[in-house]
């Protein structure tokens, strides 16, 4: 359980490692908070000859509100988006989810853009993304591009990310006036990866009548699952339980999970069913200014 | 390159040392350092068995390099006693049972030590998430969460 020998290079700007990505091509991989990725070194499932040191990037750092969006550097460390009051106050579903990341020591060290960019179809981050129809902004030495979860999110722990790309920020659309949130899992234990998850949104106008509203699925598919024909069918009417119960059948219907050792397709397409009319139930009585 | 040359302050100590780039922390404080008392459990980050804290954070030793911590303060579990005399995280770990085997502890101690710090009034409901990521299979956890009651009180009545 020893990683396999590599090359370390630890630049100090985005603009060297855009150097050192573009010349490395796939012979590197980029180390963010090393929480999934040391793993996989150590159990040699993964053997780069240049591993790229992000931790030097002080420009990737940090939370900052820019003309309505929530913009997070990719290498703001978990917890420190747990602990904004930024986030809490503009971008609560982001905000609820961070704590149902791994385990604090995990959290102490994982970054945002390094769970985004593994990838995985568990992940709480890359669901809350999705459904906020945010955007992921890579760079690489010929130039930017800014790209939907849908574009970003490829295939399990594939993402449309080039070698010489890289990851620098998520950009994240506040949250309108009579918004709603929730973000809900079911694990076997707290911290493991979840079964399933689901990150729902729901604003209400004055009269209580539903005008927008957006799902995302963690754990049933080959990427974060924007369940958006389900969520258009609560827009124009008022969130009743029968309403947010025929979206949780019309999730269930449409997914289709793998089994695995974890869980069966068919309790995972309940589960994706139960917490979908959950969340939208909690986002619903948040619209209203429950906490 | 594939070694490098880091200072670390680790419990106070500093040292300057020539490490291998896949050096992880926890084998550069058991085997270069000889800081034994960081146990190493899974190496993939899920027992927690390795957490020592990092500049004020508790962090898996096993899933960061030795070269990520140049220029950094450490705290291992050997940093926790007063020569014989324990503090009273560990004080209470004894006083409470909150060890069997021991295995875990050094883990145990180091997230409880941060844990301790940001939160010095937990109810139970706090300790057990904090202590979410370290595993123990010996005590059932009842005794580690009463020691980590009675440390927070004794560290509280202390100052």
């Amino acid at each position: 359980m020893k990683p396999p020998r590599f090359e370390y290079l630890a630049p100090v700007s985005v603009e060297e490692t855009l150097g050192l990505l573009g010349d490395l091509g796939e012979r590197a991989k980029v180390l963010a908070g090393g929480q999934s990725l040391v793993p996989l070194l150590n159990f040699r499932l993964v053997r780069p000859e240049h591993l790229v040191d992000l931790n030097g990037l002080a420009e990737l750092n940090g939370i900052r509100e820019d003309d309505g969006h929530l913009v997070i550097g990719a290498m703001t460390r978990q917890r420190a988006v747990e602990r904004s009051a930024l986030v809490r106050e503009r971008c609560p579903l982001l905000a609820e989810a961070m704590p149902q990341i791994g385990h604090v020591q995990i959290r102490n060290r994982g970054t945002v853009g390094g769970s985004l960019a593994h990838a995985d179809p568990a992940a709480e981050l890359p669901a809350v993304v999705a459904a906020l129809d945010g955007r992921l902004v890579l760079r690489s030495a010929r130039g930017q591009r800014v790209l939907t979860s849908e574009q970003f999110f490829v295939a399990y722990f594939t993402t449309a990310a080039a070698p010489a790309e890289l990851l620098v920020e998520v950009r994240l659309p506040m949250m309108p006036p009579r918004t709603g949130s929730a973000f809900m899992e079911i694990s076997r234990r707290h911290g493991d990866f979840a079964l399933v998850g689901v990150a729902a949104t729901l604003t209400l106008d004055e009269s209580g009548v539903c005008t927008a509203s957006a799902l995302a699925l963690t754990g049933v598919g080959r990427t974060p699952v924007v369940a958006r024909e389900a969520a258009r069918a609560l827009v124009g009417v008022r969130p009743t339980a029968e309403a947010l119960a025929e979206v949780g059948r019309r999730v269930a219907a449409a997914v289709e999970p793998d089994s695995d050792l974890h869980a069966s397709r068919e309790y995972r397409i309940h589960l994706a069913g139960v917490l979908t009319r959950r969340a939208l139930a909690r986002a619903a009585e948040r619209a209203t200014g429950a906490p | 390159m594939k070694e490098r040359v880091i200072r670390v302050t680790v419990n106070g100590r500093p040292y300057e040392q020539t490490v291998e780039v896949r050096r992880t922390l926890a084998d550069f404080l058991r085997d270069d350092l000889e800081l034994t008392g960081t146990h190493l459990g899974c190496e993939h980050g899920v027992c927690g068995a390795c957490t020592v804290v990092v500049d004020g954070a508790a962090v898996r030793s096993c899933l960061l390099f030795a070269a990520q911590v140049n220029g950094a303060e450490i705290q291992t579990v050997e940093g926790l006693a007063d020569g014989e005399t324990l503090n009273p995280l560990q004080e209470a770990f004894r006083e409470h049972h909150g060890l069997q085997c021991g295995f875990c502890t050094p883990g145990f101690l180091m997230t409880l030590t941060c844990f301790l710090r940001e939160c010095p009034d937990p109810s139970e409901a706090e300790i057990r998430e904090a202590i979410a990521g370290n595993l123990c299979r010996c005590t059932g956890y009842k005794n580690i969460v009463a020691a980590a009651r009675a440390a927070a009180r004794a560290i509280a009545g202390a100052t």
